[in-house]
């Protein structure tokens, strides 16, 4: 017996503020005017992905005390910018990153509430934790929060802004003209919350939106972040897009689902993923070459070097050999502002790797550091690409990918106009929107129905 | 020149802005045929309210808000079931309305006493990107012990008046978010994106600058994660009644809104106002002081009255208002304004008794009797807001000279 074909969804993430962007290429524009965002928006939706993909940024990087300046650098406001974007589409969901630390429930819950009902049922958000004092230097209570709170808080923010979403059911607003009634419950919007973090009370403000509740995504990778989005989260936006690692993650998450009282089909895995396309799968590859050499220059290297070792390493030649010294291993770090630091654990042995990788191949540190870091997600011709992310989540290595172009605003363009016809010519992704809101796109269930549904279970 | 100076003269142009807030500034207005009360949470809503001030020329609208429900009470809420309740975030609507119009100004309220300085400078900045130019703020505290238990990070205890120092002390909170707000704004030069392929640089850092804001309830370090916005600097504005908030409009605004009942009244406080301004050292900056007034507008001023009567009758009593209520025919109104204007108010920010009638009877009554009068615009002439006010492009507090 076969399987029926699943179907993909597809996302796009506005190129962001890493090495991942190429601003030095011709062809990229503005990462700030609203026409980028609308130019990319607007191929998103004509190519009939389910959501844009926005990331958020709380305070510029840093690396040895300075402000970081080899990426792009600056971005808007996500909500802003988001709002406007649903001016300019109809069916598109608009995914914001919002950051529980340095917010609080009350505000965070009226700008997603209002968004959901400025765009018709489109809003999401991907919930992301910190705890660093470095970026609470921009916030009234500072670097507040010790980290291994940071997920008790977010857990609770969340739970916090979704009683605020439910404290209005819907059908509150009846606005007789003849009779005077405004509001059929005096008391609309009522709610109280007592825990760890959060001690409010009072009415929210905003009445229920067509969504009920925005979409949840969850970013994190470690444990507490895995289970934190198997107990609530609609998607997860995850890191695995190769085939075995992507399987492993996808089946981890999805068995720790059960305990929660959820089915599989109620938390979406979505990995980012790059791409190099081009006709032909050789061109595919030496794009692909190409844009690694664009996304690493000699400056890059050294920088990316220096997370590693943790040392001011600008005397050295990019386009020659390692450095002979080790990292220094204390903990104040070179590197503020950026996730990328914690991923090497053992910096020592990652060296010694490193120098040992770099003498085999006769490579230089640029050259060590295009090939140690990330290719491309997937690389060749429309045709091997529409195959490839079809395999990946037929097999369950996802349910779909957050793309991540490398040009800004057009980066979308070629893949929107020759792989999507290909992926719908299989079946597998949707020729028409089938509804307006981003939970019909996602075959999500409007949080009402859920609620019903566990009435009926239990 | 400063508008004080103006006006012992000929008067000039003047300059308009309509107060948006839920289907007008009447409690009963929802219940009136033209209300639309059921699309007040809809996009389409306020597109089109803004669509039509955008048709009747106006500088800007400005957009209430408030981090709580609305209520009768001072300070308190209520649980009155026959005037519209909830709302959508200010600055998001007018985001949601940017891409939509093109001339223009979006002034959202927001509220400084439990937000971010950090997140409400690049929303604002944002929503100029978006705009191109047309974005502004309204800001506004909040005493309301409910709204204060919403966010449960302080309490405010209960006030009788705006004279009480728990206001002086939110006011000076709010003045220290302006700048806070200014800051962050000015924390990239405008050419700090160099995008050198040479050095690999994607900018010059040497252009952006930490502000190292440090007040008695925040301190914020920068720079913005945002680029210095097309204006440079954002419209800031605020509402006065007495002498606490009359300071932080000296201080901190470009455009001041005041509710004098009568010409002296008006002179009184443009005199204070302008005092203000001298000790703040801005008497060389052009700063706008706008009237605030109910309209209830009607060609035959008869039924002007006839429609407030019969909204009191609906709302069960008299509408009572901060500001003047202005009841009679564009004309009348347009005589009123010319008063008000050479009492020394530049402007008026009016608040439409009912804003599906009230609206188009500014746009398309009192604003032809204006023009007739050679007292309003006839066309957009210039692309953003600051510019339709006749306020430059501000250089920036960082650059070196």
């Amino acid at each position: 017996m076969s399987k029926p074909l699943k179907q993909i969804h597809l996302a796009a993430h506005f190129p962001g503020v890493n090495n991942t962007t190429v601003w030095s290429d011709p062809e990229a524009g503005s990462h700030i005017e609203f026409s980028s965002f609308a130019h990319f928006a607007k191929t998103a939706e004509r190519a009939k992905f389910d959501f844009l993909f926005l990331a958020e940024g709380l305070r510029l990087r840093e690396q040895g005390g300075k402000i970081y300046d080899l990426d792009v650098v600056g971005r808007p406001d996500t909500f802003t910018v988001l709002a406007a974007l649903a001016a300019v589409t109809e069916h598109l969901g608009l995914t914001g990153t919002i950051n529980s630390t340095f917010n609080e429930p009350y505000e965070v819950a009226r700008q997603f509430a209002s968004l959901d009902h400025l765009s018709g049922g489109r809003s999401a958000w991907n919930v992301v934790t910190s705890w660093d004092a470095f970026t609470g230097e921009n916030f009234r209570r500072g670097g507040f929060l010790p980290q291994e709170e940071r997920y008790s808080r977010a857990k609770e923010f969340l739970a916090t802004t979704q009683e605020l979403f439910d404290s209005w059911h819907g059908d509150e607003i009846l606005a007789d003209q003849e009779s005077g009634v405004f509001l059929r419950d005096a008391k609309a919007g009522s709610f109280v919350h007592t825990g760890q973090h959060f001690d409010i009370h009072g009415r929210f403000n905003v009445p229920r939106s067509p969504q009920g509740r925005p979409v949840v995504f969850q970013a994190g990778d470690s444990e507490e972040g895995r289970e934190f989005a198997a107990s609530g989260a609609d998607a997860i936006f995850s890191r695995y897009a190769t085939l075995k690692e992507g399987q492993a993650f996808y089946t981890d998450v999805k068995n720790r689902l059960a305990k929660y009282g959820r089915r599989h089909d109620q938390l979406l895995i979505l990995p980012a993923a790059s791409f190099a396309l081009a006709d032909t799968d050789a061109e595919a590859e030496e794009l692909a070459r190409i844009v690694r050499r664009q996304q690493v220059s000699g400056a890059t290297a050294l920088k990316h070097l220096e997370f590693v070792w943790n040392r001011d390493l600008s005397s050295y030649d990019p386009e020659g050999p390692l450095p002979d010294i080790d990292p220094d291993v204390s903990d104040n770090h070179i590197s503020k502002g950026r996730a990328q630091v914690r991923m090497y654990r053992d910096p020592l042995a990652t060296a010694r790797e490193w120098r040992e990788l770099a003498a085999a191949n006769n490579w230089s540190i640029r050259d060590l550091v295009i090939h140690t870091g990330n290719r491309q997600n997937f690389i060749g011709s429309p045709e091997t690409i529409a195959r490839t992310i079809n395999e990946y989540v037929q097999a369950d290595a996802s349910d779909g990918f957050i793309l991540v172009p490398h040009i800004t605003p057009t980066g979308l363009d070629a893949f929107a106009d020759k792989v999507v016809p290909l992926l719908q010519e299989q079946g597998v992704f949707r020729t028409e929107y089938e509804g307006p809101t981003l939970r019909h796109h996602l075959g999500l269930a409007h949080p009402d129905d859920v609620q019903d549904e566990q009435r009926v279970a239990s | 020149m400063s508008p004080s100076s103006s006006s012992s003269s000929a008067l000039s142009s003047l300059h308009l802005a309509v107060a948006l807030d839920g289907t007008g500034w009447h409690p009963a207005s929802w219940r009136e045929p033209e209300a639309r009360p059921r699309d007040l949470l809809t996009a389409g809503y306020w597109a089109d309210l803004v669509a039509e001030a955008e048709r009747g020329l106006l500088d800007f609208v400005t957009i209430e808000d408030g981090l709580g429900p609305q209520s009768s009470h001072f300070l308190d809420p209520d649980e009155r079931t026959d005037q519209v309740r909830g709302r959508l975030d200010a600055v998001l609507i007018a985001s949601r309305i940017a891409p939509l119009t093109r001339h223009i100004g979006l002034v959202p309220t927001v509220v400084a006493t439990h937000t971010e300085p950090f997140h409400i400078s690049k929303a604002v900045a944002t929503l100029d990107y978006v705009s191109t130019g047309r974005a502004g703020l309204r800001v506004q505290i909040t005493a309301r012990p409910n709204e204060a238990a919403h966010f449960g990070r302080r309490s405010i205890p209960p006030i009788e008046g705006y004279d009480s120092p728990v206001v002086t002390d939110l006011f000076d909170e709010a003045a220290d978010y302006v700048e806070a707000v200014r800051r962050l704004w000015d924390s990239w030069e405008d050419d700090a994106e160099i995008r050198d392929a040479a050095t690999g640089r994607f900018i010059d850092r040497d252009k952006l600058h930490y502000i190292d804001f440090e007040g008695k309830h925040f301190s914020v370090k920068g720079p913005s994660i945002t680029p210095r916005p097309p204006q440079g600097q954002p419209l800031v504005t605020a509402l006065g009644h007495q002498t606490v908030p009359y300071r932080l409009i000296a201080r901190q605004a470009d455009v001041g809104y005041v509710t004098p009942h009568d010409t002296d009244q008006a002179r009184a406080i443009v005199a204070e106002i302008r005092a203000e301004q001298e000790t703040a050292g801005r008497s060389d900056e052009l700063l706008h002081v706008f009237g605030d007034l109910v309209v209830f507008l009607d060609d035959d001023p008869a039924e002007a009255a006839a429609r407030r009567d019969r909204l009191d009758a609906l709302a069960g009593e008299p509408y009572q208002s901060d500001a003047r209520i202005f009841t009679g025919s564009p004309s009348q109104l347009a005589d009123l304004l010319r008063e008000f204007q050479a009492a020394g108010l530049t402007g008026f920010r009016l608040r439409p008794a009912v804003l599906g009638h009230d609206l188009p009877a500014i746009t398309r009554g009192l604003v032809p009797e204006l023009q007739r009068r050679g007292a309003f615009r006839t066309a957009y002439e210039a692309d953003t807001l600051r510019g339709l006010l006749g306020l430059g492009r501000p250089a920036n507090r960082y650059a070196a000279a």
